[in-house]
């Protein structure tokens, strides 16, 4: 008997806020003001070690990570190309723009030199999402890690636009009305105004149309063939807007390093994406960045951590493991459903101690 | 044009839904023989048959979840045989699931949002439904007459077996139905549910017709006016459902046969 009375507690607050998603979740939550504010004086706490290394990298990679975790969290197809075509956008960048090798670089304006960057990624991801929505489950998984592979070694090998394994140097970034936009704190806004705006899209589209066919079409596409639906129309199209998202962040990453090669596109940097969206948990687009300020304070900071306790500072990566095996083990959703339960079992002792606990039900 | 012309044809047709020497294998397998069926706008019938009979896979072929092996299959006079399932439905029919096919990660709200917006318009829409806007009402209305509203907000995997079955009729008949396929809709109903889908039926707009897949006789009967019957993937007989109750030989092979 209590067993069931314990579920039904869990379960109602949950249900309790679902009219609030229709409207913006976020307006509602005093965390969502304190988390905004601190990332919008963040210049004024953090030095440009922590502005540029640790969170505007959090936010470059959070956002690769929301475009795997629109495909995967709504429309239920995991993409190990997201990095791909992340990679392929900055690729575009350095090419159409001004470098160091000017026998590759056409030397565009970056405004016009990104238009054209973020257009190709763009139809590159949704060309390869033609060619994976063909394919279920793991073959998905199958066909968009060939692809990230197959792009990485291409880089590798092209030397006529890619430049081989040197990759792409000393890219030129912005500058315009009289400020250098790859100073840190300009450059920390813009990367986070980019961030911000995909997150919100996400977050205002998984409640239009567009998003809860996707969630439907994850739930049952059979279904939504039969409510009237093309089902693979809907999953290309989702690829078209996750591919934008992750294109985005492309050329904030190239701005970053100011420099692209194959070892920012290889395998197993596709298979961070992953690892950052679930690690957060791809339920909710928080989660994404979530997964970023972990796997980037593990990055940075593993490994002073390891040198401390004896370790081969290279081992930073069996940490990042650890922690990746640690989630999926416990928490299938990842940190924010750690949170959701933590949360949840919070509730109800608070609600006992006020007394009121039971009229919820 | 070509669907332009066959439309305008269509009108003069008659048939709703019209299955000539509809055959459907599996491997060696036949799970449908030479199915020919005829019914009229707001005809309303039961498919009956034992299990195997192949009365869900008339279904699977009429919607095109699986498409027919060979014959044709015209929906008011057009040939939709080769059409993909979604373009059958924005043609007015619908169907429901003999297991329910709903979407349990959203709400009753959003699953019933989710059927009006596939029959209509802006399905690739990225902008939010407004508060006047006339899907959500439609949505609204729907959870209504399927008895839903106190739910509406809950999600579908925390609802009862029979609101879940209730929901799945609601998602047939969201936009404009011309035609409904009824897959065992009183599968594991109580019996106030199984009244209460009885009356959802009757109540259905006349215009409105349907094919209903149904073991209980009591739903059966009082919701439909003619009756065929199945046996190992043929019609076995056609005819008004008392005609259909008295033959001897339906009795012997379905009625009598100690089913349920």
């Amino acid at each position: 008997m209590s067993v069931t009375h314990d579920t039904r507690v869990q379960v109602r607050p949950a249900t309790a806020q679902r009219p609030a998603l229709r409207g913006w979740p976020e307006i509602n939550n005093p965390a969502a003001w304190i988390v905004a504010s601190i990332l919008l004086i963040m210049p004024l706490i953090a030095n440009g070690f922590f502005l540029i290394e640790i969170f505007a990298t959090t936010l470059i990679l959070g956002t690769m990570a929301l475009s795997l975790m629109l495909l995967a969290g709504y429309a239920g197809m995991v993409s190990l190309m997201q990095l791909t075509i992340a990679g392929f956008a900055a690729y575009m960048v350095a090419v159409f723009g001004v470098s160091g090798n000017a026998n590759i670089s056409l030397g565009w304006p970056w405004w016009l030199a990104v238009p054209m960057a973020l257009a190709l990624a763009t139809i590159f991801g949704t060309l390869g999402g033609a060619l994976a929505v063909r394919t279920e489950g793991i073959y998905t998984i199958m066909i968009t890690l060939a692809i990230g592979a197959a792009f990485y070694y291409f880089t590798n090998q092209n030397w006529a636009i890619f430049n081989g394994h040197t990759g792409i140097n000393t890219v030129a970034t912005p500058h315009f009305w009289g400020v250098d936009w790859r100073a840190d704190i300009p450059f920390y806004y813009i990367v986070l105004a980019v961030a911000a705006l995909c997150y919100f899209a996400v977050e205002y589209v998984s409640r239009a149309p567009f998003g809860l066919t996707l969630q439907g079409v994850r739930d049952n596409p059979r279904r939504m063939a039969a409510l009237g639906f093309n089902v693979n129309a809907h999953r290309v199209a989702a690829y078209a807007v996750a591919s934008f998202i992750a294109a985005l962040a492309g050329v904030l990453q190239v701005w970053n390093y100011r420099q692209i090669s194959p070892g920012s596109v290889s395998v197993g940097a596709c298979i961070d994406v992953l690892i950052i969206a679930v690690v957060g948990g791809i339920t909710r687009p928080i989660g994404p960045y979530i997964g970023a300020l972990i796997f980037v304070l593990l990055r940075t900071f593993a490994l002073d951590f390891l040198v401390k306790i004896g370790l081969d500072g290279n081992r930073f990566r069996l940490l990042i493991g650890l922690g990746f095996l640690a989630i999926v083990f416990w928490s299938s959703d990842g940190v924010i459903g750690l949170w959701q339960r933590w949360r949840q079992s919070q509730r109800p002792a608070a609600n006992r101690a006020g007394g009121g606990g039971r009229g919820h039900g | 044009m070509d669907s332009v012309a066959q439309r305008l044809s269509a009108v003069g047709a008659g048939a709703a839904l019209e299955l000539r020497g509809v055959t459907r294998l599996f491997g060696a397998l036949a799970a449908l023989t030479d199915v020919t069926i005829t019914v009229r706008p707001g005809e309303r019938r039961a498919v009956l048959g034992s299990n195997g009979a192949g009365k869900t896979t008339l279904f699977n072929c009429i919607t095109g979840d699986f498409p027919p092996s060979s014959g044709t299959i015209r929906f008011f006079g057009e040939d939709v045989t080769h059409f993909p399932p979604y373009e059958r439905i924005r043609r007015g029919l619908r169907r429901t699931y003999q297991i329910s096919a709903l979407f349990p990660g959203l709400t009753v709200q959003d699953n019933v949002y989710l059927a009006c917006r596939g029959v209509s318009r802006g399905r690739f829409s990225f902008l939010r439904p407004g508060q006047n806007d006339a899907l959500m009402h439609a949505a609204d209305n729907l959870v209504q007459a399927v008895h839903l509203a106190g739910v509406k907000d809950q999600p579908v995997a925390e609802l009862a077996h029979g609101q879940q079955r209730q929901l799945e009729i609601a998602l047939a008949l969201a936009g404009a139905p011309r035609f409904v396929l009824f897959d065992e809709p009183a599968a594991g109903l109580s019996p106030t549910e199984r009244q209460e889908l009885v009356e959802i039926l009757t109540s259905l707009p006349a215009h409105i017709g349907y094919i209903i897949i149904e073991h209980d006789m009591d739903v059966a009967l009082r919701v439909v006016e003619s009756v065929t019957m199945m046996h190992n993937g043929r019609i076995f007989k056609e005819g008004l459902p008392q005609e259909i109750e008295s033959d001897p030989e339906v009795q012997e092979l379905y009625l009598g046969g100690g089913h349920e």
